[in-house]
């Protein structure tokens, strides 16, 4: 017997009944107890195929492999950086991490990066133990100067992507501002209409998860000041 | 019987459940129950320091109760006593079943429970409060976790006791629960009743925290379709 509690986009509180089959399968933010799909964390239910999936509506950034990360270097070691990543773990870059070979004998790599510089790398290795390697070595990857960096919850940088790259694009369109966005809920953004592009922003973050945003934030694009 | 407030002795004092009163906390909570005041945040999970505490397994959990100087009649000294770390502690103990605390490893959850106001049932406002906070700051959960505290006076099983009735019942018994799993996560008594009496005070506290579970429930939504969640 197939029982469906909860259809998509649905609001789900911790512990609180999805589906109770065994033709069902429990996804990210679920877990099964006995024939019952629950989900783990306040957030909204989807189903994809036989999958159930809940996105949460808050909580910190967990660092996957191959996420784009601003970061800010806390650390200069012997063999690398350590990067504040806005997440309960910090990442490690390590100098074999960056594009060009360095002897660490011979150079002072706090003239690489240096604390406090801030940069945009990729996640290399995400261990069990959550020990994060940072990689400086893919073309988007680099290290900003100047522009601005706003911060969002992490849980709606998916929203301020878009399908496809949607809403991103729109603020980039509208605002000529150059953006870059980390998956950690770190903005970077330059340009002569920053600050329309942070309001956009933010409005994104605040109501990320009503209906016709993106139609709100191209009215509010298009009103400038 | 007539209770020192007017209640039926199966009848809880007026709560008000609020999420998000902490603007600076990843979660927040503020449960009432008449004048028992709690408010809880949550902060985490965060890199635990210092660095021998981590548990490579899972999270840990912090918690810490105080009272406020000004919550109770005669001035209350500010700081950790005797009576609130061992509050901390088995609130600690009654909030930890309900979390998955192995999907963060190596990092620490904090959570804050300050009494503004007290007039009996501060640690089970506390966990109410607690549960709540959590929820809201997104922290994988197996359920909620809803509290009371329950007594007997007069012959009879009364819930949700407030300081005057704290003071004549013959047992006072708080008790945490979770509805969904059906399990307790908290019992204690001060006082002496027999095992029938015990039995019959659980049974009504399990009941209670079913209703307090629902009411939980409630503000949780009602926070998130305020914000326009269709």
């Amino acid at each position: 017997m197939n029982k469906v509690f909860k259809k998509t986009r649905d609001l789900v509180l911790p512990g609180e009944l999805v589906v109770e089959s065994m033709d069902y399968l429990p996804g990210r933010n679920c877990f099964r107890e006995g024939n019952g799909i629950y989900s783990k964390r306040l957030g909204l239910v989807y189903f994809k195929g036989r999958v159930v999936e809940v996105v949460p509506l808050a909580g910190p950034y967990i660092p996957e492999v191959g996420d784009m990360v601003i970061g800010e270097i806390k650390e200069v070691q012997y063999s690398g950086w350590i990067v504040d990543i806005n997440s309960p773990y910090q990442a490690f870059l390590p100098i074999s991490g960056i594009r060009e070979f360095v002897d660490s004998l011979k150079t002072d790599i706090s003239k690489i990066y240096n604390t406090g510089d801030v940069i945009y790398g990729k996640i290399s290795v995400v261990s069990a133990l959550k020990t994060i390697y940072i990689s400086m070595k893919e073309p988007q990857t680099r290290k900003f100067s100047g522009g601005r960096i706003v911060e969002i919850s992490p849980v709606k940088v998916p929203r301020l992507i878009g399908k496809g790259g949607s809403m991103i694009n729109l603020i980039k369109n509208k605002t000529k501002c150059r953006i870059s966005v980390g998956q950690n809920g770190r903005i970077w953004l330059q340009g002569e209409k920053e600050e329309l592009a942070v309001k956009a922003i933010m409005m994104v973050n605040e109501k990320s998860h009503t209906t016709g945003l993106t139609e709100a934030v191209e009215r509010l694009l298009d009103r400038g000041e | 019987m007539k209770r020192v407030d007017g209640r039926k002795p199966t009848e809880i004092r007026p709560v008000e459940m609020k999420v998000g009163v902490v603007k600076n906390a990843d979660g927040s909570a503020l449960v009432r129950f008449g004048n028992t005041e709690a408010i809880a945040a949550v902060y985490g999970p965060k890199e635990l320091h210092p660095k021998h505490l981590q548990d490579n397994e899972k999270a840990i959990l912090k918690c810490t109760y105080m009272m406020a100087p000004f919550s109770t009649t005669e001035r209350n000294k500010p700081g950790p006593s005797r009576r609130s770390i061992e509050i901390s502690k088995v609130i600690k103990e009654a909030i930890e079943p309900a979390l998955f605390l192995e999907e963060y490893p190596r990092a620490s959850i904090d959570v804050y429970i300050l009494v503004t106001q007290a007039n009996a049932g501060t640690r089970t406002a506390g966990i109410n409060a607690a549960s709540l906070a959590l929820a809201d700051a997104g922290i994988p959960m197996r359920d909620l976790v809803s509290a009371i505290a329950a007594g007997k006076i007069e012959g009879e099983y009364v819930i949700d006791l407030n300081g005057d009735e704290e003071k004549v019942t013959l047992a006072d018994i708080p008790l945490a629960y979770m509805p969904r799993e059906g399990k307790i996560t908290l019992l204690q008594m001060d006082g002496n009743l027999p095992k029938e009496d015990v039995k019959n005070i659980i049974k009504l506290a399990i009941d209670t925290c079913k209703k307090l579970y629902e009411m939980q429930k409630k503000v949780l939504k009602e926070k998130w379709l305020k914000e326009g969640v269709e």
